[in-house]
């Protein structure tokens, strides 16, 4: 990829109570792009989003947003750097005692002191800018899950924000709600020039929008590349994970310790 | 033989020591609430509705508990007391009991079944649906904008409700003694304001139920914002919020009364 990296990550590891997640990766998002991170569940994805808004600290290396180590940024200036930065969660995460427009202007209102008639305006652009103008006095109860998904959205982009972090946000939806998610990120990533971070394992949506990709696998980058370069790969482990074969370098079965013989006492019954 | 023989003391010995801990952790905690309850002053608005949700619509249930516990205060009163002929006193013991025990203490318990589990069950529905990390995330500290308010709700909320529980209570046996048993009364009231002192009883009485207002509302928002994020980790920290408020409530006043009285 290019150079002028917005973020990188520097031989970053990262472990839950000392079970390893993420190990040594390295990789560099250039500014004003739209990268994924794909990778089966409970690769460590969530957990790169999580090193980036600054939620975790990486236990090892260096993880560089913008110019500035995460990892060493104190509680003001990780709010500083957040305040910079939208981000999707799985399911939305609205603040369900407040109605859509509440929710579109809580950031407004957190950290800004603008004058009422004007953040109504913000909100309402925000609002129509997600194609929702007209729900803004609706409770988070009353929305369909794509519609929570993309007032969400307003609610991220509502400052603005140089860094936009997607976790995975086609999970749940239907075709044509994640038709419409997919079309707003990549506009949005376009119109407002921000520098955006998805983590998804929804492989064909995510290659027609994105600019790069990511794979990682057991804590680690397995495969990169653009999205002709990844559907042409013939890599095994790409090539299963984009064609979703259910055996392959990830395999079918999990990893038991016993054989199935021994778990059903086969071998007892036949000396027996 | 040994494993089988140690492992009850062992099994005590890991309940004592993660007591103590979540002890050491929930001092921690209260610490961080202090520390970002600057922000409460600027955003009074977020305390006052929170006063509301705990406070005003725990109304009725104290309302209705405090005259009914003063009318059996009275029934119970007026006949111990008649068999010593002193059915007079009984303004006096129906005060006593309320304004020093009874008022704050099962007020502190209504509070915390009323309001304490509702207080828990959201601050851990919230951490479950990611409201709290999606908080962090725009740069805003959710202990400032969930945890204190609530905390300084609950603080406040309690010697009101606790001084409304003392006020239906005297009205109840008043009811019961004066009304509908027959008792003079103006000996009723004047028995009672002999033996009520402000600063002994009443002021004493307040102090218990503030105190109760801090543990009790400390253990719910603890218990929400450490509940495990799942349907079952609520459900378990909002049943730990009645069971340990409860406890905590009679053990405090222990400690108070013996140096109070």
């Amino acid at each position: 990829m290019s150079s002028d990296p917005f973020i990188e990550f520097r031989n970053v590891s990262f472990a839950y109570s000392g079970r390893p997640i993420l190990k040594n990766i390295n990789l560099r998002i250039p500014r004003g792009k739209l990268v994924a991170i794909m990778g089966g569940s409970g690769s460590g994805k969530t957990t790169l989003l999580s090193l980036i808004s600054g939620q975790n600290r990486a236990q090892h290396g260096q993880v560089i947003v913008d110019g500035r180590d995460v990892g060493q940024m104190k509680s003001r200036e990780l709010y500083e750097h957040r305040r910079r930065m939208g981000m999707l969660f799985q399911f939305g995460a609205l603040f369900t005692d407040l109605s859509v427009f509440e929710n579109v202007a809580f950031p407004l209102r957190e950290h800004t002191r603008l004058p009422e008639s004007m953040l109504r305006d913000l909100v309402l652009l925000k609002l129509n800018a997600v194609g929702l103008r007209g729900t803004q006095e609706l409770m988070p109860a009353e929305l369909s899950g794509g519609m929570s998904r993309r007032v969400a959205l307003a609610r991220a982009i509502a400052l603005d924000p140089q860094l936009m972090l997607y976790d995975e946000p086609f999970t749940g939806l239907d075709p044509i709600s994640l038709g419409v998610i997919s079309l707003l990120i990549r506009r949005l990533n376009q119109a407002l020039g921000t520098t955006a971070v998805m983590v998804t394992h929804d492989v064909h949506k995510s290659l027609d929008i994105v600019d790069h990709v990511y794979f990682v696998a057991n804590g680690e980058i397995v495969a990169e590349g653009t999205p002709e370069q990844v559907r042409a790969s013939d890599l095994p482990w790409v090539h299963q994970f984009v064609y979703g074969e259910a055996d392959g370098p990830v395999h079918f079965a999990y990893p038991a310790s016993t054989t199935l013989v021994d778990d059903l006492n086969l071998g007892d019954e036949n000396h027996a | 033989m040994l494993d089988t023989v140690l492992s009850p003391f062992r099994h005590i010995g890991h309940l004592t020591v993660n007591a103590i801990w979540r002890l050491g952790f929930a001092c921690r905690f209260l610490f961080a609430v202090l520390m970002a309850s600057g922000q409460c002053l600027t955003r009074f608005g977020l305390v006052i509705r929170e006063i509301y949700f705990a406070g005003v619509l725990s109304l009725i249930i104290i309302i209705v508990s405090g005259l009914f516990v003063g009318m059996v205060l009275g029934l119970q009163g007026y006949n111990t007391l008649a068999r010593f002929g002193s059915s007079d006193a009984l303004g006096a013991l129906v005060a006593l009991s309320l304004l020093r025990e009874l008022g704050p203490v099962l007020a502190a318990l209504l509070f915390a079944s009323r309001s304490g589990s509702a207080m828990t069950a959201e601050i851990g529905l919230m951490k479950a649906t990611e409201q709290l990390d999606a908080m962090g995330v725009m740069a805003v500290d959710p202990l400032a904008r969930v945890v204190a308010p609530r905390f300084w709700a609950g603080v406040l909320s309690m010697p009101v409700l606790a001084a409304l529980f003392n006020v239906m209570g005297i009205l109840g046996g008043y009811l019961v003694g004066v009304v509908m048993i027959g008792l003079d009364s103006g000996t009723y009231w004047s028995q009672m304001n002999n033996s009520v002192d402000l600063h002994f009883d009443v002021v004493n009485g307040l102090i218990k139920s503030l105190v109760f207002g801090v543990a009790v509302t400390l253990i719910a928002v603890f218990e929400g914002y450490d509940a495990t994020p799942t349907a079952a980790g609520v459900s378990s920290a909002t049943t730990r919020t009645v069971v340990t408020s409860a406890l905590v409530i009679l053990a405090l006043d222990f400690i108070l009364t013996a140096f109070m009285f």
